[in-house]
C-alpha cells in the first residue's frame, strides 16, 4: 500500500482497536480450447468423463505435454498485472490424496513461477485509488469434480475438469478491509476479462478465492498467525468471510487464546467459518520438480509478441477518460469496469460532450439495465440512439424534461429518438408567437398574480414559467419562456 | 541424516502405506542408511554448477491449443472397480 495510511477499517474489541490483514489467492481458469497438459476439451457442462484423455485419468506411462496457449495466457495476464515475467519457470508436483486427483499429485509451480511480482490498483467507491502488490502468478492443473449427494455410500467422480489450466494469482498481504478485498476481486476480474484470459465467472467456479486473514492491534507492525478460508465463490461472501474470521480471531486473542494456523471453510448460511480438520494432516505437500517436465523457457520475442496484442487496460482507459474526456475519477472507474460498457460509452460520447454522455450512460441507462436485469449487449437503447437523444437536447430540439419521456419511449419501443419526437410532436416550441400566446392566456387568467409580480414579488415568476410550460405540454423552451415573461410582465 | 520412528510413521501415512508398528524401527534404519549414502554427494562443490534438469540435451516440447483427445468415457472408466452413468464411483469421501 501507499505509505501507511491510518487504518480506515477498525474492529474494536474489549482490549482496544484491531486492524485486519488480508491476502488473497485467486484461482482463475485459463481460457483455452484444450487442457494444460493434454488435448482434451475444456468446455463447461459436458457429459461426465467425456472430456478426459488418458493423461487426465493418470493412466500409467502417459506423459504431459504443455499447451502453448496456456503459457501465452499466463504471460498475458502477468503483463496486465505489470508483473515480472520469468523466462524460465519450473513445474513441481504437489502431493496429496483425494478421489478426484487421479495422479495423486497436482502439477503446479512452486519455487519458480512463470510470473513474479506485480501490482493491482484498487478503485475505491469514494473515487480514491490504492495499490496492492501481487506476489506471483503460477500455472497449475485443476482437479476433477466430486459429487457426494448422489448415493448413500458412494461419491461420484467426474474428471472433465481434471487437468484444465488454472492461474493461481497470489496477492501480498496488503489489504486492510473487506471493501478493499472486494475491490481487489472486482478489479482483477475486470482485468482478466479485458485480457480475455479468464471469463471471471465466480458462480460457475471459473474464478475462486482463498482468503488469508489475520488481525493485529492498531499500531502493531508484525503479523500474527493467519488462517486460510478456502474456496469462497462470490465477492460478497469473501467480504462476509473476512469479517466473520477477523471477529473470531479477536475473540480468541482477547480471551487469552492463540489463533492456530489452519484451513477453514466459510458457511454463508450461518455467516461463520469452521475448521476443515480432515485436511490438516494432508498439509505436507512434499513439492518436488516434476521429472516428466523440463523447465518452461521462452525468450523476449515471445513476451514482446504477446505484449503487442494487449488491449487498452482499465487503468489506462480510466486515465484517458479523466484527461481527454474530462470525467471525474469515480465516473471513469465505473465506466471502465466492463470493456463492452466502456466501448458503448465511447460510442455515445464520440463528438459529443463527454460528461453529458457519462451522466446518461451511468445514471439513466445503467439504471434501466439493472431494472431489466440485462447486460449492455441486450440494451434496448443503442449507443447510436442515445447519442442522437443527447444531440436533440443539445440543439434545443427538445427540452431536458421531454428528453426523459422520449428516453422512456425508446426503452419501450427501441425506436430512434428523432422518429419519436417527430411522430409524437414533442419538438420544443421555439416560436416566439406561440409562446407569447400561451403567456398572454396565463396572464389574462391571473391578473392578481401579475400585479403581485409587478409589485416586487419576482419569485412568482417561477410559478408563471410552470403554468406556461404546462399550457404547452412541456414543449416550450424554458429559457425563452423566462425571457418573454420578464419582458411582458415587468416590461 | 537419521530418521526416527515417528518420522517414518508420518511418511508412511502421507504415502498411504500401512506399515506395522514392529516394522517402523527397522525401516527407519534402512531409510537412514540410504539417506546417509546419498548425502556423500554433499562433499562435491557444486557452487558454480547449474542444476541439471535433464540428461538429454533438449527443451520442453509445446503443443498447439487444439482438441485432439477425449470423447471416450467408456474407455477411461473401463478399469474402474465401480462406475455409473459415465462416473467413477468411489467409497464416499465425506460423511
Amino acid at each position: 500500500m501507499d505509505a501507511t495510511p491510518a487504518p480506515t477499517y477498525v474492529l474494536s474489541g474489549e482490549t482496544g482497536d484491531w486492524e485486519v490483514v488480508i491476502g488473497l489467492e485467486v484461482h482463475a481458469q485459463v481460457i483455452s480450447h484444450a487442457k494444460l497438459f493434454s488435448g482434451a476439451s475444456t468446455t463447461f457442462g459436458a457429459d461426465p468423463n467425456s472430456q478426459v484423455s488418458l493423461v487426465d485419468a493418470a493412466m500409467p506411462g502417459m506423459l504431459p505435454v504443455i499447451n502453448r496457449a496456456c503459457v501465452e495466457q499466463a504471460v498475458r495476464t502477468g503483463l496486465g498485472l505489470r508483473a515480472h515475467i520469468n523466462h524460465t519457470s519450473v513445474f513441481a508436483r504437489k502431493n496429496y490424496f483425494y478421489a478426484d486427483l487421479p495422479q495423486g499429485y497436482q502439477i503446479s509451480q512452486y519455487e519458480l513461477p512463470i510470473v513474479g511480482e506485480g501490482t493491482l490498483i484498487l478503485d475505491m467507491p469514494d473515487g480514491s485509488s490504492r495499490t496492492v502488490g501481487i506476489e506471483r502468478l503460477h500455472l497449475e492443473q485443476d482437479a476433477g469434480k466430486s459429487m457426494h449427494d448422489q448415493h448413500p455410500s458412494k461419491s461420484f467422480i467426474d474428471l472433465n475438469r481434471s487437468g484444465v489450466a488454472l492461474m493461481e494469482i497470489v496477492s501480498k498481504p496488503d489489504m486492510r478491509s473487506p471493501e478493499e478485498a472486494g475491490a481487489y476481486l472486482r478489479k482483477l476480474r475486470s482485468i482478466l476479462r479485458y485480457l480475455g484470459t479468464c471469463d471471471g465467472n465466480m458462480e460457475e467456479g471459473s474464478m475462486r478465492a482463498d482468503v488469508n486473514v489475520s488481525v493485529r492491534k492498531v499500531g502493531e507492525t508484525g503479523l500474527r498467525t493467519r488462517c486460510e478460508v478456502k474456496n469462497v465463490n462470490s465477492v460478497r461472501f469473501v467480504m462476509q468471510a473476512i469479517e466473520a474470521e477477523a471477529t473470531r480471531h479477536i475473540e480468541v486473542w482477547e480471551s487469552g487464546g492463540e489463533v492456530i494456523q489452519e484451513t477453514r471453510l466459510f458457511d454463508p448460511a450461518k455467516g461463520e467459518t469452521r475448521s476443515m480438520r480432515s485436511k490438516e494432516e494432508a498439509h505436507d505437500y512434499r513439492y518436488f520438480p516434476d521429472p516428466d517436465l523440463l523447465p518452461l523457457e521462452f525468450d523476449d520475442a515471445f513476451v514482446d509478441g504477446i505484449r503487442a496484442t494487449l488491449p487498452e487496460l482499465p487503468d489506462d482507459k480510466k486515465a484517458r477518460f479523466i484527461s481527454d474526456v474530462g470525467l471525474t475519477p469515480y465516473d471513469a472507474s465505473v465506466l471502465v469496469v466492463d470493456r463492452r460498457e466502456a466501448d458503448f460509452f465511447e460510442a455515445v460520447a464520440k463528438d459529443r460532450d463527454g460528461k453529458t454522455a457519462a451522466n446518461w450512460v451511468i445514471s439513466t441507462l445503467f439504471g434501466t439495465l439493472n431494472k431489466m436485469g440485462v447486460g449492455i449487449d441486450e440494451s434496448p437503447v443503442s449507443a447510436e440512439n442515445l447519442g442522437k437523444l443527447i444531440d436533440l437536447i443539445a440543439d434545443d430540439t427538445i427540452s431536458g424534461r421531454i428528453a426523459k419521456d422520449v428516453y422512456e419511449i425508446m426503452v419501450e419501443t427501441g425506436e430512434a429518438p428523432d422518429t419519436i419526437v417527430e411522430e409524437r410532436g414533442l419538438k420544443q416550441v421555439k416560436d416566439t408567437g406561440a409562446i407569447e400566446a400561451a403567456i398572454d392566456e396565463v396572464m389574462a387568467a391571473n391578473p392578481d398574480k401579475v400585479e403581485q409580480v409587478r409589485g416586487g414579488k419576482e419569485k412568482l415568476l417561477g410559478w408563471f414559467t410552470g403554468q406556461v410550460m404546462k399550457a404547452t405540454q412541456g414543449k416550450a423552451n424554458p429559457g425563452m419562456v423566462n425571457d418573454l415573461l420578464k419582458k411582458k410582465i415587468l416590461g | 541424516m537419521s530418521l526416527d520412528k515417528e518420522t517414518v510413521r508420518r511418511i508412511a501415512f502421507l504415502a498411504r502405506l500401512d506399515v506395522p508398528d514392529d516394522q517402523l524401527d527397522p525401516l527407519a534404519g534402512e531409510l537412514s542408511g540410504i539417506l546417509n549414502w546419498i548425502e556423500q554427494l554433499g562433499e562435491v562443490d557444486t557452487a558454480d554448477v547449474a542444476p541439471m534438469t535433464s540428461v538429454a540435451e533438449m527443451t520442453l516440447p509445446w503443443r498447439d491449443d487444439v482438441v485432439t483427445d477425449g470423447g471416450y468415457p467408456e474407455r477411461v472408466t473401463s478399469n474402474a472397480p465401480d462406475r455409473h452413468d459415465g462416473f467413477y464411483l468411489v467409497p464416499k469421501v465425506v460423511e
